[in-house]
């Protein structure tokens, strides 16, 4: 279908992005790589007045390495994350992730950025975002993400104010993300993440309820000693997760532990 | 490399430079001088009472040209859309007229059009107008439309029920069941389907006011049979009405009958005076495409315990959605090939069709035969599994033989031909069975789940004989045409009646031409879909038909041209007839081989002087009337191995071995085997239409709609045996479909053998990961409770 | 209101006034006149939108106009030199690896950013570079087996297929 007319805007800086959406007002939104947006766009289920284009926006691409940590720009793309070493070097687990984002096309255009700001406990970002206790930098404040990911689509971002910067801890021990799904391309029904650290194990789960999960209580069985089978019995703890076409409460539970025992196993 | 014969060589396709390049003529591609756009305002809700639309604002929005609603088009549209006979003839048939008047039958169902100089505008101004809708209760299970109580789909009917028709009573089978020393019995689900062909449908229509003629370009697999029903509904003569579709992007069966936006676009050009043009989005596909299967089927098997069939009985359960359409009913042929390729002593069957709020149900490749072939393969594992035969030989052990073909099955059709067994042995050959077995009781011992499925599929096509199908379509028969011109310089231009929507006819029907008339390949130009060429009629594309009598009319037309050119040889060469030979594009007399004369100077000659009796020119029109249809069979097999953890299933091996007499083009045939068996997979393991109770669809994109991408679809082994056919000259049956056909039950069965073990026999379709997790779940507490103690592998 | 866009298109330059909501696929096809660019679907799965922006695949529905300003966009139509057909394109056709067409210029557009990425990929690697685009009618067989030639004959591995030319023995 044809969206619906909308005020556009490119900007240059992360500056003038804020400026010309403080501007346009409530209803406008920011244009990254496009692909959570444009589609809910063709079917008119989104309407917004105006779009900020900043995809010119140099200052938000780059990955870089400080003191222990990752910090890369909200406009870094899918495929750029896969392929970068210094991303396989300090956080192979966010390399494989990005791998399984999507197809080819999409990985070329998404962005990390949009990903976050767009707050889907379907999508694979947050999910490693709020397991490492990730910070949201935006042009305003920094986040940490268990407080980002408020609800499904909600963040605490205001009309005016961009997701410029995720930065994570370094993490290179043995890791793995499953993601099971029904076609390559889908969203996981569910996807589990098991990354090893100094401190031990960081457990996190998509697509398990409203917002991304990390799994603490198999984190805590996992460094009191319990067997991966055991650990990975509490991954569905306090889990409500909404039933839909693809699969049912019930069944995302079980996955939850089945998915979540694998990745411990698998983890290299 | 050259050939020297075309009719079976593995030659490239003559259209794939065009498509490769990017330089197709799909519907959508076309512009003409002045169009404007169409978007369709469809209603919200499965069922409705349309109490008003205010168009009041769309109407002035910018660059509108007309918003219409249904009483815009009276005196233009001049009656109800209709449907043909069918094999159901006393089905009820509500009227239908394209826009909806009063009231609205199933989510999607078009309520109002907006005519504007962009598609821009009329997007924008659709979003103005206003409908008010008093919702009514929808029907949306199959099973509860049934219940005497239910809520009624139509309100004007009084249930609904739209026709029940017995076959063949319950009472011939009472021998069987008498007899009976075991009796299986299943209720078999065939879902709903999304056809979703790659291109969506497109409609452009142009009105000349002053020749009174109108000019229609669609995305159709038949282009005389949407201008006939248009040209009636419009007060048209036929011969006023063109229809034009050069490339189209796919069919499958839903580009068949004829849609309400067709009428509505060419009627909106006549009415505005301005070419039109509509192009669906793929939401409205999802929406509106007439869709595929939606039946339930319960089946009794009766048979003696060393495995010996008896007798079945079937009823027929299927969803005629919103309103009757064209093809509605000939998925009653389910019941007619019920049986398959064995000897039934006894069938009886019955079939129920029921109006529901949902889109229409049509044709969806393989119409009725995937869902035979399902019900009896299914049920022949069964049997097996429940008297501990081994699959292979029950089914070896009941079909019918070689030598007592042609065989009149149970519904007084005649299969002219068959070697089941041949095509069984040889895949089992192909996917080592032997071997399969023992590493499917290794893992089994390790806990994990390998099976084996078979599907020794038969199925009837090359539609059909004009007598058996006239009181089906209303009396037009399905014969099929083609004219066949020689010019003067030795050129040669076919026109057939089919249409070839990725079949690649312009390549296959050249070959047969190209060998039949002798001449260089690169001289045949093959035309179809454009109703202003060619012979009168033409019956399109579907049904796996094209070769079977489409390239039969081309062979007869051959025949005649040949006959005729010999009369004209004579005369050049000085010779009477009877000495004329006529062999490998070359006319000579008889003894004298070196003194020849090629088909093209033969034609050069025909337009010259010629003895009186004998007329200029080297053409020819044929209709041909198959004697029957044709019967192509094979046997697929396909391993799984199901995860019991998460559901997961994986296809570690397909292997099909097919007959479909004698093959033109070797490569196309594989093609469409493949996309056949992919199309079943997708019905397997992934597809299915989902509505919630109130009717409304919540799988309308491809997100929810799971169709395969090339990661689902395993690689495929294939091999042939060739029975040709005794039906027509060329020994030729048809492919297209078989895939489609055979595929689903060879997956169904796989995954049924692999959950053995767990006491699982039956698993419906879609297999999905969560549906079957919840199966083997549901089993393996039910081995608990019974025992106890924990039952089966961890 | 319009907006000025100049883009490159297979490697002809042009200007144009376009609304913002114009997608870029519309611009190609209505406002360029090149409609062997198709579209399959309205939520970005089927890729036969595929183009190339700047060397990369893109699903041109999924992207606006507007966003492809200075940009170059080669499609279905800039992939041929002269007649000569671009290997993908001819092992397209050798191997059978499209029956309606609809879906087929999109998946050349996007194995071609594969094999530039990856000019030796494994059957795996070209299903998994494929899983952007969805075809109905060949049941993905032939068109992986279309990309491997196609990659076979790029990197120098293989000739291209000697595809029987259909004549007769017969003369004319």
């Amino acid at each position: 279908m044809i969206p619906a007319a909308f005020e556009y805007a490119r900007a240059g800086s992360v500056q003038e992005a804020s400026e010309l959406l403080a501007k346009f007002g409530e209803d406008a939104k920011v244009l990254a790589g496009g692909h959570s947006l444009i589609p809910l766009m063709r079917l008119r289920l989104a309407q917004p007045s105006a779009l900020v284009d900043i995809n010119n926006v140099k200052e938000l691409s780059y990955i870089a390495r400080e003191n222990g940590k990752l910090r890369i720009g909200a406009l870094t793309r899918h495929v750029e994350l896969h392929n970068s070493s210094e991303v396989k070097q300090n956080l192979p687990i966010l390399a494989e992730v990005a791998s399984e984002v999507g197809d080819n096309q999409v990985r070329n255009m998404g962005t990390i950025g949009g990903v976050v700001a767009h707050a889907d406990s379907a999508g694979d970002y947050p999910t490693l975002c709020v397991m490492l206790d990730a910070e949201i930098v935006t042009n305003k404040r920094r986040i940490p993400a268990r407080e980002f990911f408020q609800d499904l689509f909600t963040t605490p971002l205001e009309n005016d104010e961009l997701v410029c910067e995720i930065v994570f801890p370094a993490e290179s021990g043995p890791h793995k993300y499953i993601k099971f799904r029904r076609r390559l391309f889908d969203w996981a029904i569910v996807a589990a993440a098991a990354q090893k650290t100094d401190q031990g194990w960081r457990i996190g789960l998509t697509n398990v309820g409203p917002t991304p999960v990390r799994a603490t209580a198999v984190e805590q069985a996992l460094a009191q000693g319990a067997s991966p089978t055991d650990a990975a019995e509490h991954a569905s703890d306090g889990l409500s997760p909404s039933g839909d076409i693809r699969a049912t409460p019930e069944y995302k539970k079980h996955l939850a532990r089945v998915l979540t025992r694998r990745a411990i196993e698998q983890s290299q | 490399m050259s050939v020297t014969q075309l009719v079976g060589a593995k030659i490239h396709r003559r259209e794939d430079p065009r498509l490769v390049s990017g330089h197709g003529r799909y519907t959508d591609d076309l512009t003409r001088s002045g169009l404007v756009h169409a978007v369709f305002v469809r209603s919200p809700y499965a069922h409705a009472r349309i109490k008003s639309i205010d168009v009041t604002d769309a109407t002035k929005a910018p660059g509108v040209v007309a918003v219409l609603t249904a009483r815009d088009f009276e005196g233009v549209i001049l009656g109800p859309m209709g449907a043909a006979p069918g094999l159901a003839p006393d089905k009820k048939v509500p009227e239908r007229f394209p826009l909806a008047k009063d009231e609205v039958h199933y989510q999607g169902d078009p309520v109002a059009m907006v005519v504007a100089e962009t598609k821009a505008q009329a997007a924008d101004a659709a979003q103005l107008i206003e409908v008010d809708y008093e919702q009514l209760p929808a029907v949306s299970d199959l099973e509860a439309a049934l219940q005497p109580g239910s809520a009624k789909a139509r309100s004007e009917l009084p249930d609904n029920v739209c026709w029940d028709l017995t076959l063949v009573p319950w009472d011939a089978t009472n021998d069987a069941f008498g007899k009976a020393e075991v009796v299986v019995k299943e209720r078999i689900y065939q879902q709903r389907l999304a056809p979703v062909p790659m291109e969506t449908r497109a409609v452009m229509a142009e009105w000349a006011r002053f020749d009174g003629q109108l000019t229609v370009w669609m995305s159709t697999q038949n282009p005389h049979l949407i201008r006939l029903p248009m040209a009636l509904t419009l007060g048209l003569g036929e011969h006023k009405v063109r229809v034009i579709s050069h490339d189209v992007g796919g069919g499958f069966g839903s580009k068949i009958d004829p849609y309400p936006e067709d009428f509505l676009v060419a009627a909106a050009a006549k009415k505005l005076d301005r070419p039109v043009k509509w192009n669906e989005t793929r939401t409205e596909s999802m929406q509106n495409a007439y869709a595929g299967r939606g039946q339930y089927y319960d089946v009794e098997v009766a048979a003696k315990k060393d495995g010996t069939l008896l007798g079945m009985r079937v009823t027929q359960t299927l969803d005629v959605g919103g309103y009757a359409m064209g093809f509605c009913t000939f998925m009653v042929i389910a019941l007619i090939v019920s049986g398959g390729a064995y000897k039934w002593p006894a069938i009886s069957a019955r079939s129920i069709g029921l109006f529901t709020n949902k889109v229409p149900t049509d044709a969806y490749r393989g119409a009725g035969r995937p869902e035979a072939t399902h019900l009896v393969e299914r049920m022949m594992d069964k049997l097996a599994a429940e008297i501990e035969m081994d699959p292979a030989e029950l089914r070896r052990k009941n079909f019918v033989q070689p030598g007592e073909f042609p065989f009149t099955q149970n519904f007084g059709f005649v299969i002219d031909s068959g070697d089941y067994d041949k095509a069984l042995t040889k895949a089992m050959e192909l996917a080592g069975y032997q071997d399969l077995r023992e590493r499917q009781a290794q893992l089994r011992s390790q806990g994990r789940y390998l099976g084996i499925g078979l599907s020794t599929w038969i199925e009837l096509c090359g539609f059909g004989p004009a007598a058996a199908m006239a009181p089906a379509t209303g009396g037009l028969g399905l014969t099929e045409s083609s004219q066949i011109r020689f010019h003067p310089t030795g050129s040669v231009n076919v026109y057939v009646g089919t249409h070839s929507h990725g079949q690649g006819h312009d390549t296959t029907f050249s070959q047969i031409v190209a060998d039949q008339l002798g001449v260089p390949y690169e001289s045949v130009e093959l035309h179809h879909g454009d109703t202003a060429e060619g012979p009168g009629f033409g019956f399109g594309t579907y049904g796996s038909r094209s070769l079977a009598v489409g390239g039969m009319a081309i062979y007869m037309s051959c025949q005649k041209i040949v006959e005729k050119a010999k009369k004209v040889a004579a005369h050049v060469l000085e010779a009477a007839e009877e000495d004329i030979v006529f062999d490998q594009g070359r006319f000579y007399v008889k003894g004298s081989p070196d003194k020849s004369k090629v088909m093209g100077e033969i034609a050069f000659a025909s337009f010259g002087p010629l003895p009186p009796g004998l007329e200029q020119g080297l053409e020819a029109t044929s209709y041909f009337d198959p004697p029957n249809l044709v019967w192509p069979f094979g046997t697929h097999l396909c391993v799984v191995e199901v995860d019991p953890d998460t559901g997961h299933v994986d296809i570690q091996k397909y292997v099909a071995v097919d007959d479909c007499g004698v093959i033109i083009n070797p490569m196309i045939v594989d093609g469409q085997l493949h996309g056949g068996v992919a199309q079943a997979i997708g019905q397997a393991l992934y597809e299915e239409m989902v509505y919630d109770d109130s009717g409304q669809l919540k799988s309308a994109t491809f997100l929810d709609y799971a169709m395969p991408s090339a990661n689902e679809i395993p690689e495929m082994v294939l091999d042939k045996t060739v029975t040709p056919s005794p039906t027509n000259a060329m020994g030729v049956k048809g492919i297209g479909e078989a895939g489609t056909i055979a595929a689903s039950a060879a997956i169904i069965n796989a995954i049924c053998d692999a959950l053995r073990p767990l006491g699982i026999d039956h698993v419906d379709m879609p297999a999905t990961p969560d549906r079957l997790w919840k199966q083997i779940q549901e089993a393996r507490s039910k081995a608990v409770s019974s025992d106890g103690s924990k039952g089966g592998a961890a | 209101m319009k907006h000025k866009v100049a883009t490159t298109i297979n490697g002809r330059g042009r200007e144009d006034e376009v609304e913002a909501r114009l997608l870029l696929v519309h611009y190609i096809r209505d406002v360029a006149g090149l409609t062997g660019t198709h579209v399959g679907c309205d939520t970005s799965q089927c890729g036969a939108c595929t183009v190339l922006v700047d060397g990369k695949a893109v699903k041109s529905c999924t992207m606006f106009a507007v966003q492809a300003e200075g940009r170059q966009i080669e499609t279905i139509e800039g992939l041929a030199d002269g007649d000569n057909l671009h290997p993908i394109q001819q092992a397209f056709w050798d191997e059978h690896g499209l029956q309606c067409g609809y879906c087929t210029p999109g998946f050349i557009m996007a194995a071609k950013y594969l094999l530039d990425t990856n000019p030796t990929p494994t059957e795996d690697e070209i299903r998994r570079g494929l899983e952007g685009n969805l075809c109905r009618c060949t049941g993905y067989v032939n068109i992986i087996k279309a990309v491997k030639t196609a990659s076979q004959v790029m990197s120098g591995q293989a000739r291209p297929a000697e595809t029987p030319v259909a004549t007769p023995a017969s003369g004319s």
